[in-house]
């Protein structure tokens, strides 16, 4: 079968060029980074300037804490509540479970375009405001369904039989949950909480609705930068979360496949 | 499995209750309030904040039946979000097969990664790295024409091809993963017994491999043409001036004009167009799990 080797070396070739289209324009915002021209200008002459300038850019530096503090509390809150109602999710049986289960698509399918308003709208109308405490508020509600979703993926490997045979040994349910059940769908947290990280991290057009001048997150200080001109300092700082942020995802890939293979 | 389940699964709403309540409260406050919140706010002729004055209206949907401006727009997006679609499947189905059926092993499992990683990086500043391709002057520019004999001008920056490139390149990982979770479930011997009744290639794709893929194919064009019809980031650093779109229109309402309850209104025009477009998926979707 002569063809289907020519077709097959075809489809090869075929991904070589997806992935090339997929990473030639990081690469180069990348490679622009570490250019000395402040206009883009070849020839390439190395540089580590930008990044020494980021460093001085008080605005930037703020804005990044905020965006670490905020991803890091979204991890915490969204996978501690995400837990435990996957965990209802699995053990109970109610009327209205259904009903429950598909009231978590709607933050993934809606446009946020359209939940970021709609925030924005309410948080003012209750008194709570633009602000951190806004964006905080949002990006938990985001980080919400993926963690139950990955969670309750890890439960669907579970065996309820070993909840049985612990509380036949006379342990009890707190018991039961946390030395059976979570050290179980423990690979299913981690995943879920580097879910929850990345959601809140690369988040930007909820941010965008619900920040204020003094307090803000990194993507919504970059697009304000984009929107004045383009600088290689920005090449510097989306470098810096690019890679941030891939690493995270490996970093999750690894934990999910861990949860596949026990 | 469903035994299985029977057997740690108990009854009763009441022992879940304080499992789940937190959960629920905390989306019940951040997104489905908001919502409703949106949809009442959309009625209203000024923000009922700081002693204004206010009235229901029906003047915010008017605004958008009277005024050709608004509908021109919801169909340019929805037009941006067909084409993108569309080049998502072109380009996104061929790399899923070749994924699902030609690689094995180890560099299927490496290669597929990579094609998804970019996906779960920021897509704020994948679009900025488009820009330094695009511009003139930028790497296309410069490679094409040290490239090519006779001199080009490649300035795609600010265009509506610039628009489409950013966002194919945004959400053809979609598809990718979509059509190839179908694929990969698509038994070969149903493939290889086709071939030897005598059907050709192009036969097998049509009639055996793209009817059974069609599940991810749905699942890929609903959870591409959702977020590109809403989407103003893309259109704004991209496409300049010609990049005004149903999106930037919303956006502007709540960052420069203020008119909120214009803003609501079009944002929930906007939602009821995603909630049909969703609803006519789901069918197929519920077919295939």
């Amino acid at each position: 079968m002569a063809t289907t080797r020519v077709l097959e070396w075809l489809g090869r070739f075929y991904i070589v060029l997806l992935l090339g289209f997929l990473y030639l324009p990081i690469v180069i915002m990348a490679a622009m980074s570490f250019n000395a021209s402040p206009f883009y200008q070849l020839p390439f002459e190395w540089t580590t300037d930008w990044y020494i300038s980021l460093w001085q850019n008080d605005q930037l530096i703020a804005a990044t804490w905020n965006s670490i503090e905020i991803a890091i509390i979204t991890t915490l809150i969204s996978t501690a509540l995400g837990s435990m109602a996957s965990l209802a999710l699995y053990r109970y049986e109610f009327r209205g479970k259904k009903f429950l289960q598909a009231l978590l698509f709607p933050p993934i399918a809606i446009p946020w375009l359209i939940t970021g308003t709609a925030m924005l709208i309410f948080f003012f109308g209750v008194g709570i405001g633009r602000g951190l405490i806004a964006i905080l508020l949002g990006h938990v509600a985001l980080a919400l369904p993926y963690v139950i979703v990955v969670v309750s993926a890890r439960l669907q490997t579970f065996a309820p039989e070993l909840e049985e045979a612990a509380r036949s040994l006379g342990a009890n349910q707190w018991q039961v949950t946390m030395r059976v059940t979570l050290p179980w769908i423990m690979p299913g947290v981690i995943a879920g909480g580097l879910f929850a990280f990345a959601v809140s991290f690369d988040q930007f057009v909820v941010s965008y609705f619900l920040s204020t001048p003094g307090q803000t997150t990194l993507p919504v200080e970059i697009y304000a930068a984009i929107r004045k001109g383009f600088t290689p300092e920005i090449n510097a700082v989306s470098t810096i979360i690019i890679v941030v942020s891939m690493a995270l995802m490996l970093l999750t890939a690894r934990f999910f496949k861990f949860g596949g293979e026990k | 499995m469903a035994d299985q389940r029977a057997i740690g699964s108990r009854r009763g709403l009441r022992p879940a209750l304080p499992l789940l309540l937190p959960a629920y409260l905390w989306l019940t406050v951040a997104i489905f309030l908001p919502l409703s919140a949106m949809v009442f706010f959309s009625f209203m002729t000024d923000l009922p904040l700081a002693g204004k004055e206010w009235a229901f209206t029906l003047g915010n949907y008017a605004a958008f039946f009277s005024q050709s401006l608004y509908s021109t727009l919801l169909f340019a997006s929805l037009r941006l979000g067909l084409e993108v679609t569309l080049w998502c499947i072109v380009i996104g189905y061929p790399a899923a097969y070749v994924l699902a059926k030609v690689l094995k092993g180890r560099s299927r499992e490496a290669i597929f990664l990579l094609v998804i990683l970019p996906f779960w990086s920021n897509g704020l500043v994948r679009i900025f790295s488009w820009a330094m391709v695009l511009r003139e002057g930028g790497i296309l520019d410069t490679a094409l024409n040290a490239v090519l004999p006779f001199k080009i001008n490649i300035d795609l920056m600010y265009s509506y091809p610039a628009v489409i490139i950013g966002l194919v390149h945004s959400y053809v990982p979609y598809m990718v993963l979509t059509c190839y979770l179908t694929l990969q479930a698509i038994d070969d011997s149903l493939i290889e017994a086709g071939r030897s009744l005598g059907a050709s290639r192009r036969q097998v794709l049509w009639r055996v491999i793209i009817p059974l893929s069609m599940p991810g194919l749905i699942a890929g064009a609903a959870l591409i043409f959702v977020p590109v019809v809403g989407s103003f980031m893309e259109p704004r650093i991209l496409g300049g001036r010609t990049g005004t779109f149903y999106g930037t229109v919303i956006e502007d309402q709540f960052v420069a004009v203020f008119n909120w309850p214009l803003g609501a209104a079009l944002s929930f025009i906007l939602l009821a167009v995603v909630l049909i477009i969703l609803a006519l998926a789901a069918p197929v979707l519920r077919r295939a799990a």
